[in-house]
């Protein structure tokens, strides 16, 4: 039998990695459980298990310094469990950073590089003064997996004196009790040498008096081995405590030639015998409550992805042939307009289906949350309180992978330029603990993030005065406070005039915003001086589909997210007003929107006027409420349509949220609503802002 | 026409933009297509033709002539496009004609002289004479437009 | 039953790099293997496949290595199964707990393949 394949243990190499994600994950859950008063002991139990499962994966790829420093914290927190030290705040705190070098610890192993020691002595001190008595580090059993050689030479071959030994070997009833074998104990002694074996069965009553629980052999072994000792003594090594073992070495004559194993009692029939009538099988003990866990299979992500790239695709096709069959006038059959709908929602379901198992729920990046801010506490000096609403809300598995970063900027961004020092709290008479708080909602068809913070808000002297510093806006700009506050996304904007720790990496919030954007989200933030701030950021549930309304403008081929759209209208010429140069209005039901001609805005070239009897027009919503409505040249249809990113491979377009492949393989643009109507209001002359019905 | 020394070779893909010859290292070049019809993106430099569909990804298309400052490409159906990787994005660019890849050592390559126009110092990194052809070698890093500074003025 | 016929060995861990090792060394010492990811699954099996042999680990959720052993202990068609617990160095504690509850052995964690062998050589008909 030989060693491992160094590819077999690097694939669970990767194993135990994945695996250490979950612990971790575990670990800052229970622990922030036990923070927040849970005092189930199951609660403790699963974080203990989970350093445990660190410590023993660690020892098979010998991290030594990951199994040091989880024997200690196991340690630490198996006083905790045995109630003999109470989890109060202080020592909670300890626990928690502890977990937080715990996972440093696990990343430095999995990158092959070491740690540094001043930065996990102190912790593993403090863990150790936890449980002073049991805190002596492990010892480090030898873990080469090579192969020990256990062959057995002829006589004299090794080179070593064979001498001989005489053994002798009473079990007692606790040895068959735990299902231990005499015969097989012997039978591997056989391998060490040369046994002559004596079966002594004198001890076995009468049948009367026989119980087959009992022992009632033994055996007297001469064996000719050059092994030692502990060699010997290591067969019997689980059944010590079982029987009476004696081994010595014999100096007396040599064994004779063959060896025979004499005992040819079988076991089985002594264990067997008058057996009792076998009691029904217990019911099941289980230790410790557990929430009645789903049934889950793990499935390689490739399928997964390939799975629903083949929805998407499928989702084309059926957009496609619906279209053909409309096109052809099919449709208006009986049969063929069934059979259309009934592949359409089938279509849907299959979809929502396959997005469903890539939708996790936002807990596991809001987890990360709670590190970052016990960081960024120690690195500013301030107190913030964490709180999350929301986390299982769940979201396609491609955003969640994307949400940490521009989260993480938004939540030092709070705590670094929001939430104040706790003296300075103290004197404006707030509590001197910050409280930032990161939820998640479904709204609109998309998921909303929020990040508030209750500090001072944002400076808006200082921010405006910043920005003409840098040249981004014109002093004399007239600027409300929302367009104010959001000129911190523009770019070459940053007031990294305190650096802490965190902020001093020039990341600036226009980096994030078009992180944001090119997942065909949007970011934005509202304050309130001396209140707080609170950003908003909205992403599409999943990155991959779009329902959207085709258009055609100057010839080119659009799509209007549908979740934008409130209805499409025939403008007449007599409800089309003009305001100031620039702008028109168009009137509707007795409001007025600005009426934006598309072509226009992307720069396709202006429509003819006057406006053709044909015209039609999209009336859109954008995020913030405000209407408009776009000027296009023919309406094609609705149309579901995979979303394929621009910014891959070039840029940001402005105007542009992302594009698709229409059926013919042509590439169409997809509208970004928000942005249109956003750089409408800047172009045209101060428009009023049109009162929006409620 | 390859030295057999020690130095390393590059082995270069040579095309035609208009009546100039230019080109590039092969090790960037990841296919080449033919010409499809680009959807053209709202206020794009011109020298960005617009996008085109490659194999389910959004790939831009940029006019090499544009982008040299020569006269814009009328595009034809025997136009091709190299499809290349600048750092992480793939692009196409548009040529009238592929000629050749050769392999040259780095002494072949000769400095840009000076009088070449703006454009042309921002892209070519050297000369090569293949025979008896100029080839103008070209970096790809500076081929795609700039990235905007500040958000638009009205 | 033939010497021949590979022995199979039930492996009862809830960790999933502890239960590759297990696989990746006794399928190479020519065992088959069954593996269960805790207690009651690990009784589960029990119903359906043969075990010559059983590994198993202590601290597991739903049900522990001690409760399991408890329970396979108490059928009496599991009597005589060698059952080996997985034990860290520091757990003496915890190791007679499973020797009270019927272990037959043990196998100190981390453990190498060829010790593992050995201790299942030492249980095994």
């Amino acid at each position: 039998m030989g060693t491992l394949s160094p590819e077999s243990l690097a694939a669970i190499r990767v194993v135990f990695f994945q695996e250490c994600e979950e612990h971790l994950a575990e670990i800052e859950a229970g622990l922030s459980a036990l923070q927040g008063g849970d005092r189930d002991p199951e609660t403790i139990n699963a974080v203990f298990r989970a350093v445990h499962s660190v410590k023993g994966g660690a020892g098979i790829f010998e991290l030594e310094a990951l199994v040091q420093f989880s024997h200690r914290f196991e340690t630490a927190l198996a006083e905790v469990r045995a109630g003999r030290l109470e989890p109060d705040p202080e020592i909670l705190r300890v626990l928690l950073r502890a977990a937080d070098v715990l996972a440093d610890l696990v990343e430095a192993g999995r990158e092959g590089r070491s740690m540094r020691a001043d930065r996990m002595a102190p912790l593993s001190e403090e863990l150790a003064a936890l449980a002073p008595a049991s805190a002596e580090p492990v010892e480090f059993d030898e873990l080469n997996f090579e192969p020990r050689p256990v062959v057995f030479q002829p006589l004299g071959a090794t080179g070593r004196a064979i001498r001989t030994w005489r053994v002798r070997f009473r079990p007692y009833a606790g040895l068959y009790a735990k299902a231990n074998e005499p015969l097989v104990l012997l039978r591997e002694l056989e391998r060490l040498g040369r046994a002559e074996i004596v079966l002594d069965a004198s001890g076995v009553p009468t049948l009367e008096a026989f119980d087959p629980e009992d022992s009632y052999l033994s055996w007297t072994i001469t064996l000719a081995t050059e092994h030692d000792e502990a060699a010997i003594r290591e067969v019997f090594e689980f059944v010590e405590d079982d029987c009476e073992l004696s081994i010595a070495l014999d100096i007396g004559d040599l064994p004779p030639a063959v060896a025979t194993t004499q005992a040819t009692f079988e076991a089985e029939p002594l264990a067997t015998a008058g057996e009792p009538h076998p009691e029904p099988a217990p019911s099941i003990p289980v230790a410790g409550r557990g929430p009645a866990a789903a049934q889950t299979i793990r499935v390689d992500l490739d399928r997964v992805e390939r799975l629903v790239d083949l929805v998407s695709e499928l989702v084309i096709n059926q957009s496609m042939l619906a279209e053909h069959i409309a096109a052809e006038a099919l449709n208006r059959r009986d049969g063929v307009a069934i059979a259309l709908d009934d592949l359409h929602q089938l279509t849907r379901d299959i979809q929502d289906s396959v997005m469903a198992i890539r939708a996790q729920p936002v807990k596991a990046v809001f987890q990360r949350m709670s590190r970052l801010v016990r960081e960024a506490e120690q690195a500013t000096g301030k107190r913030v309180r964490l709180v999350t609403e929301g986390e299982t809300v769940e979201v396609d598995r491609t955003v969640i992978e994307r949400l940490t970063e521009p989260l993480t900027h938004m939540v030092r961004n709070a705590i670094d330029h929001g939430v104040e020092a706790p003296e300075r709290r103290l004197a404006l008479g707030k509590p001197p603990e910050g409280v930032v708080r990161v939820s998640a909602a479904h709204r609109g068809g998309r998921i909303v993030i929020e990040v508030a913070d209750d500090g001072e808000g944002i400076d808006r002297e200082r921010v405006r005065a910043i920005a003409v510093e840098r040249g981004l806006i014109a002093d004399e700009a007239a600027l409300d406070d929302e367009a104010i506050d959001n000129l911190i996304f523009a770019p070459g904007f940053s007031t990294a005039e305190a650096l802490s720790d965190l902020s001093g990496r020039g990341v600036g919030m226009d980096v994030v915003r078009r992180g944001v954007q090119a997942l065909g989200g949007r970011i934005s933030i509202s304050s309130r001086r001396g209140e707080g701030a609170t950003f908003l950021l909205s992403l599409p549930l999943t990155l991959a589909v779009l329902d959207g309304m085709l258009v055609s403008v100057r010839g080119q081929s659009l799509v209007a997210p549908l979740s934008t759209l409130i209805e499409t209208v025939q403008p007449r010429p007599a409800d089309i007003r003009r305001l100031g140069p620039n702008a028109s209005l168009l009137a509707i039901r007795g409001t007025h929107v600005p009426l934006i001609d598309l072509g226009q805005a992307l720069g396709y070239g202006r429509q003819a006027e006057p406006l053709s009897a044909q015209a039609v027009a999209l009336l859109v919503e954008d995020d913030a409420g405000e209407r408009a409505a776009l000027l296009v040249d023919d309406i094609l249809g609705q149309r579901q349509v995979v979303i394929k990113s621009l910014e891959a491979n070039y840029r940001e377009v402005e105007g542009v949220a992302a594009a698709t492949i229409l059926g013919d393989g042509r590439v169409a643009l997809i509208l970004d609503v928000n942005a249109i109507i956003a750089s409408q209001r800047r172009h045209a002359d101060a428009p009023e802002r049109p009162s929006v019905a409620a | 026409m390859s030295e057999p020394t020690s130095a390393p070779l590059h082995e270069l893909i040579s095309f035609r933009v208009g009546e100039q010859y230019f080109c590039v290292d092969i090790m960037a070049v990841r296919e080449l297509r033919g010409w499809t019809e680009a959807t053209p993106l709202p206020r794009a430099p011109a020298y960005v033709t617009g996008v085109i569909n490659l194999r389910g990804a959004v790939l831009p298309i940029i006019d090499m002539a544009a982008r040299m400052g020569l006269e814009p490409a009328q595009p034809t159906a025997r136009s091709v496009i190299i499809v290349v990787w600048i750092e992480n994005r793939l692009v196409g660019l548009l040529v009238d004609a592929v000629c050749d890849i050769v392999a040259v050592g780095d002494e072949a390559i000769q400095p840009t002289p000076d009088v070449a126009c703006e454009a042309v110092q921002a892209f070519v990194k050297g000369l090569l004479t293949v025979d008896d052809r100029l080839i103008s070698l070209i970096g790809l890093d500076q081929v795609m437009p700039p990235l905007e500074a500040a958000p638009e003025a009205a | 039953m033939s010497s021949l016929e590979p022995k199979t060995i039930l492996t009862v861990d809830d960790s999933r790099t502890m239960r590759d090792m297990l696989r990746l060394a006794l399928v190479e010492a020519g065992y088959r293997v069954v593996q269960a990811i805790d207690g009651v699954e690990g009784l589960k099996l029990l119903e359906v496949e043969r075990a010559d042999v059983i590994i198993t680990d202590i601290n597991m959720p739903n049900l522990d290595g001690v409760g399991f052993i408890e329970t396979v202990r108490g059928d009496a068609r599991h009597r005589a199964t060698p059952i080996l617990v997985l034990t860290t160095e520091s757990e003496p504690v915890l190791k007679d707990r499973a020797r009270q509850a019927g272990a037959t052995g043990w196998i100190v964690k981390p453990f190498n393949p060829t010790k593992l062998v050995d201790a299942i050589r030492r249980v095994a008909a």
